[in-house]
């Protein structure tokens, strides 16, 4: 292993048998066991003592959470791993923190290594706060001089001076987890692994989390940070390792996986039926039957930047009477609160649709999507070219999300703050 | 690294001789087969080892009104049941002709430290799921903490032995030094047996349900609430000492009581069964060890 390198994950990967979590709950009874026994006995008692899946056919029903995960950290390097949930993330640190085995595989660190896998881990509710933070900190493998040191600067970092000999059941839940976050982030080893800790507490302790993050980013120490909040990764991580389905997929800077992360995923939601919505006007000579959004690249997702191209895909049904008529149809894009943000219109552009048989795919294409980051859904209208028949009418029918983004390639990214929209402008002095 | 960290920085937030210390080079394998037990590791984690037997301690009696007392009452009013039905009505015979109270006081007093440390025992690992699916530390402290906690209670209801003997006419002899000895034979079976039924526990939660009766059994097999000299055939005797709390309640009596009929065979079987079940217990449960985060 290099000097320099702090984590060596060579060929790592995980497998767990499911099949007996489906039928009998999180755990076996002995009845099963025990009837299986009567069938083969030597092997049941063998399996059992060595704590195999207990039949057969349980084998094939095994998943790999992580396949074949090669890649090394620098000493102090802040490395950000993303993915969706069931990405392998969660079991990549279980097995880090050595809380499970891999199956294959092996990994090297050097030094200490320390794990905030989820706040207040170990606290009791009977004991006083004070009882907690020796307690809480031993069970992270902190020592006991160690807290002794650390002791003001945690009860100060979690704003509970005066309930420190209280029992924390009489805690609220706020004080709860900023008790249990203070003592976490005072842990000190050489190799910290962060687990999507940063989303407890207020907006304000929040801030104070990530500064904290942020403090033990810069000390030099090697931080492997897992979240799914992607301004935070950004932030705080200069190298990302994506993960999906168990298997690294990207690797390096961080605005790169980020936007891999972001755009690249296919998402399901992504294509909506909406041939089973009953919540819709009109009189039904035309039906929206599916509708789509795509990116650039023509993939359905529902993760966009701001400036980026948006398409929308429409397939319709409509009855033999409106073949060869012309119909005007209408998307309008409306913000999480139902506001309406701008409308496509066909008559707006005296755009003509003529219908041709009794379906049929249009595609509206918005190259540049000016919305700044926020939730946005579509919604769906279709009537007679003159307006004076509505067929079909439908709201909410598909949500996507708009991410903030350099549109002004000036490095500084406009967001929700600042308003719905961007515009194309210029400033002139005069 | 260090040449582009400010040398006044590196004074104050870095302790040069931690950094020599800590780059020893960790492996992560897959685990097969047998694991032997890592004694330098359990020696690092020592102080989560006292912290965790002092959290059991503290919660114990937490939210009672008598609280610790209660490691008292439950072993005295035992006696006074037991005095009342098995040495009033049964008339059930004791050694050298003792008064009941003080012949099964003296017999629960390790009895009920190995009973509570037991179903606790049984139960530790299921209880701290939640420790043990977010953090790694050496599996075994939570078993041997819990029957470690029981101590306390052992100590304190073994003051009331002490003088509750004198009321009843009997005095300490040098024989009382043999006691630690005992209770180091008590706290092997009861974590040989306790470590067994953890790991059970964790995959079949029959175990659960089990324990009550295992215990209940076990104290009819047990010398508690009548004397080993009931049992006469030579043939059942031996059976019957292969129960480890056989020689425990035995030797509690001939050191404490004076009592005769501690047979040295028996003790001898006894210890070589409770030593058995420790190296099994151990041995099964280092060996499901690793999937506990798994399963539990």
């Amino acid at each position: 292993m290099d000097k320099d390198t702090a984590i060596e994950i060579n060929n790592i990967s995980k497998q767990y048998f499911v099949g007996h979590v489906k039928s009998t709950g999180s755990y076996q009874t002995m009845r099963d066991v025990m009837t299986d026994a009567l069938k083969s006995p030597y092997r049941r008692v063998r399996d059992m003592m060595t704590g195999q899946a207990q039949s057969a056919a349980n084998l094939t029903d095994s998943i790999w959470a992580l396949q074949d995960v090669n890649f090394s950290v620098k000493k102090g390097e802040v490395i950000g791993i993303i993915g969706h949930n069931g990405a392998g993330k969660s079991t990549l640190l279980k097995i880090l923190s050595r809380i499970t085995d891999p199956t294959m595989g092996e990994i090297a660190y050097r030094g200490r290594l320390g794990a905030l896998l989820e706040v207040g881990t170990g606290f009791h509710p009977e004991l006083t706060g004070r009882e907690n933070i020796f307690l809480n900190g031993a069970i992270l493998g902190m020592k006991r001089s160690e807290i002794i040191a650390k002791f003001d600067e945690i009860i100060a970092f979690a704003g509970v001076e005066k309930f420190v000999d209280t029992p924390v059941k009489h805690f609220s839940s706020g004080m709860y987890v900023r008790l249990a976050f203070a003592v976490a982030a005072h842990l000190e080893p050489e190799v910290l692994i962060v687990d999507e800790v940063l989303s407890v507490g207020d907006a304000d302790f929040q801030k104070r989390s990530l500064g904290k993050m942020q403090d033990v980013a810069g000390s030099g120490r090697t931080v492997l940070f897992v979240s799914h909040n992607m301004a935070a990764v950004n932030q705080l991580c200069t190298r990302s390792i994506l993960l999906k389905q168990g298997q690294v997929i990207a690797d390096g800077d961080t605005s790169d996986v980020v936007l891999q992360y972001l755009s690249g995923e296919a998402s399901d939601k992504a294509i909506i039926d909406l041939s089973n919505r009953t919540d819709r006007r009109g009189n039904g000579k035309l039906r929206y039957a599916e509708v789509s959004i795509l990116n650039s690249h023509g993939q359905a997702t529902q993760e966009f930047f701001s400036g980026s191209e948006l398409n929308i895909q429409l397939r319709y049904c409509n009855t033999p009477e409106l073949v060869s008529t012309d119909v005007a149809l209408a998307v309008r894009i409306d913000d999480m609160y139902g506001r309406p943000m701008f409308t496509m219109d066909t008559k707006f552009t005296s755009t003509t649709i003529k219908l041709l048989d009794v379906e049929g795919t249009v595609k509206c294409k918005i190259p540049e999507l000016q919305l700044l980051a926020g939730t946005y859904s579509l919604h769906l209208w279709a009537g007679a070219a003159d307006g004076r028949e509505v067929y079909d009418s439908i709201t909410r029918t598909i949500e996507f999300t708009v991410y903030p983004a350099n549109v002004y390639k000036s490095g500084r990214f406009p967001d929700n703050k600042h308003g719905v929209m961007y515009v194309i402008h210029q400033w002139e002095v005069e | 690294m260090a040449e582009n960290v400010n040398p006044v920085e590196l004074a104050e937030d870095i302790n040069p001789k931690e950094i020599t210390e800590n780059t020893e080079i960790t492996y992560i394998r897959p685990r097969k087969g047998w694991i032997g037990i890592d004694w330098q590791e359990l020696w690092h984690f020592r102080e989560l080892f006292v912290t965790l037997t002092v959290r059991d301690i503290q919660v114990r009696y937490k939210q009672t009104i008598i609280g610790a007392a209660w490691a008292i009452i439950q072993p005295l009013l035992t006696m006074v049941v037991f005095s009342l039905f098995f040495g009033g009505l049964a008339q059930v015979p004791t050694d050298d002709g003792l008064p009941y109270p003080i012949f099964s006081y003296a017999a629960l007093v390790p009895w009920q430290f190995f009973s509570s440390g037991l179903t606790f025992a049984a139960n530790s690992i299921v209880t701290n799921s939640n420790m043990i699916k977010k953090i790694y530390f050496p599996r075994l402290i939570i078993p041997v903490t819990a029957i470690l906690s029981r101590l306390i209670d052992f100590g304190l209801a073994f003051a009331v032995l002490l003088i509750l003997m004198p009321i009843f006419g009997i005095l300490p002899t040098i024989k009382i030094l043999v006691l630690p000895l005992l209770l180091l034979l008590v706290i092997v079976t009861t974590l040989g047996l306790g470590l067994w039924l953890a790991a059970l526990n964790v995959q079949f939660r029959d175990i659960r349900y089990v324990i009550p009766f295992l215990v209940q059994i076990l104290m009819f097999i047990s010398p508690v609430v009548y004397s080993t000299t009931l049992v006469q055939n030579d043939l059942l005797r031996a059976l019957y000492s292969l129960n480890p709390m056989v020689g425990v309640i035995d030797g509690f009596r001939w050191a404490l009581l004076g009592t005769e009929t501690l047979s040295l065979t028996s003790l001898g079987i006894g210890t070589i069964i409770a030593s058995l079940l420790l190296v099994s217990g151990l041995w099964y449960f280092k060996r499901m060890e690793k999937t506990f985060a798994d399963v539990v």
